[in-house]
């Protein structure tokens, strides 16, 4: 690993400011991500500024959104009663993500920037648009089974790793920053970019911005929804595909859909064609593969993730079938 | 340099260290704890696990300067070869160890799951311990330890608390 300089930030305020004086300045929470980038050289940080001991914790009710700190770790939030009351999606999502000893230390805001899995991502000798603009794509006719059918370009087809995010997205979560020019509230399907030509360019944050916390809107029916998660595996492992759904229904009547899809989009995808073919359809099978297909519009294969197509749509009739039931 | 002062297993420590000094590395080659093993280079295995402030977490994944102000328990806090821990005791009965090399991470795990659920299904076992691998036991036996872990612990209630479960001296 690379020497770097260490410094714990009191305040917020010193932490953006040490970190807007050096452009290679990182922010560190619970490091889950950043360190084992930092062990393989796809992070270098002159300056790690840890931001552990900021107030930013905290979960709870305030007005109709639940507020969750950037600093909540993962276990705590899925343990959460009101998150488990008001969006069991969330908590089953947060399960659902690495290990206990992971989740212990994994915040909230360090799991929404998390980089992607991606192998070549990963390996500095590999070509990669993302790690080394202009590199090239080493998964666009390499091994590319995890990688991305939704949003993609042909600069970079990496999915996005975060499950939460999915739910997230679904929900419409703001995310709460402070940086150099003050503070600002994104919504969660602004926050993140795709691709395009611009890989390494992932949200919308500019340097030195910190996110602060969440603002998860109470929905009237999201206690009704899940999450399904498919991989290769039944625990400790990325989704192959995944699926939250919030469902209103009334006598068989949907009145309202919330989707999303995870491990099949370069960002947390929310299909809200599908969203609106099911408003006002009935709660049936025939409807929910509809849903899927116009879901799944535009999707694309690279080869040896052709399958992720179908298992996206079958994750998705799966799970509406979880809720509606 | 960063001066870290960390407690471990009860005693406290200073020691000057890089800021890149994995929690892991100054535990078995600064301070000779050498219980708390090293099994990958990804936050994978789980070899490594330790208490932080009564906790589980992957101490590869963690600075050393990270956790100066707080409270590490490392296998040689568990318990020793005069005083196990229920979790050695139920080990070391039920075979869940064959090289033993997950083994100091995995009775981490396992403690710190039962601090989170006392009486876990066999499902919810094999659920918390996802995060530690074996190559040896195939699980199976892990799961009758966990199992009998938690009978032991519970029989026991009255003086083994979930304070006994916080690292040494942190109450
Ligand atoms: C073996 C393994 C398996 C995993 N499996 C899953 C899985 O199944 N599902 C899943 O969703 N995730 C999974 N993860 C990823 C894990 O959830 C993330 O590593 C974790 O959530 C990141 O949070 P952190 O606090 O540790 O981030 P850090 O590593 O501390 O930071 C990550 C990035 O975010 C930045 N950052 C952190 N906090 C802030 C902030 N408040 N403001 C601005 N920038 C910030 C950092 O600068 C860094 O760039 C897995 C990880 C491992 C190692
Ligand atoms: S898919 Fe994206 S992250 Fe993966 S090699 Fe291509 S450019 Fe890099
Ligand atoms: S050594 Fe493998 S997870 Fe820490
Ligand atoms: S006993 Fe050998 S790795 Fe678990």
């Amino acid at each position: 690993m690379n020497p770097f300089r260490y410094e714990r930030a009191q305040s917020g305020a010193a932490a953006i400011a040490a970190a807007q004086h050096d452009g290679d300045a990182r922010f560190v929470a619970g490091g889950t991500n950043i360190l084992d980038l930092m062990k393989i050289h796809v992070e270098a940080p002159s300056l790690l500024v840890d931001i552990n001991r900021l107030p930013l914790s905290k979960i709870e009710l305030r007005g109709d959104s639940v507020h969750i700190g950037a600093l909540a770790r993962l276990n705590d939030v899925a343990a959460h009663p009101v998150v488990r009351q008001a969006f069991p999606m969330v908590a089953i999502a947060l399960e659902q993500s690495a290990s206990p000893q992971l989740r212990n230390m994994a915040s909230m805001g360090g799991n929404l920037l998390q980089r992607t899995r991606c192998a070549y991502f990963r390996d500095v000798a590999a070509p990669c648009n993302k790690r080394a603009p202009g590199s090239g794509c080493g998964a666009i006719g390499g091994e590319n089974r995890m990688e991305a059918i939704l949003g993609t370009s042909e600069r970079c087809i990496a999915t996005h790793a975060s499950d939460v995010a999915v739910p997230l997205v679904a929900l419409d979560a703001v995310v709460n920053v402070a940086g150099p020019q003050g503070s600002r509230s994104i919504v969660l399907s602004d926050f993140y970019r795709l691709p395009g030509a611009t890989p390494h360019l992932e949200t919308v944050l500019v340097h030195g911005e910190l996110i602060t916390g969440l603002s998860v809107p109470v929905l009237p029916f999201g206690a009704r929804s899940t999450y399904l998660k498919v991989r290769d595996r039944a625990q400790y492992e990325f989704a192959l595909g995944s699926a939250a759904v919030a469902l209103d229904i009334e006598g068989g009547t949907i009145r309202q859909a919330r989707l999303a899809l995870g491990g099949v989009g370069t960002v947390p995808w929310r299909p809200r064609a599908a969203e609106h073919d099911l408003t006002g359809a009935p709660a049936t099978r025939t409807a929910f593969e509809g849903a899927a297909e116009a879901a799944l519009t535009g999707a694309r294969g690279y080869g040896m993730n052709d399958f992720k197509i179908a298992l996206a749509k079958r994750t998705l009739v799966r799970a509406l079938e979880m809720v509606a039931a | 340099m960063e001066t870290v002062n960390i407690e471990v297993n009860g005693r406290s420590y200073s020691n000057e260290v890089e800021p890149r000094l994995l929690l892991v590395h100054y535990l078995r080659d600064t301070l000779g704890l050498t219980g708390t093993h090293v099994g990958c280079d990804t936050s994978s295995c789980g070899a490594c696990t330790v208490l932080l402030d009564g906790i589980s977490v992957k101490s590869c994944t963690v600075f050393a300067a990270q956790a100066g102000g707080h409270a590490v328990t490392t296998i040689e806090g568990i318990g020793n070869s005069g005083a196990l821990h229920p979790m050695q005791e139920a080990f070391w009965a039920k075979h869940g160890l064959q090289c033993g090399f997950c083994t100091p991470g995995m009775i981490v795990s396992c403690i710190d799951l039962l601090r989170r659920n006392p009486d876990p299904s066999d499902a919810e076992i094999r659920a918390g311990i996802e995060g530690n691998l074996c190559r040896c036991t195939g699980y199976e036996n892990i799961v009758r330890a966990v199992r009998a872990a938690a009978a032991a612990m519970k029989a026991d209630e009255p003086r083994r608390s979930v304070a006994e479960l916080l690292p040494v001296g942190a109450s």
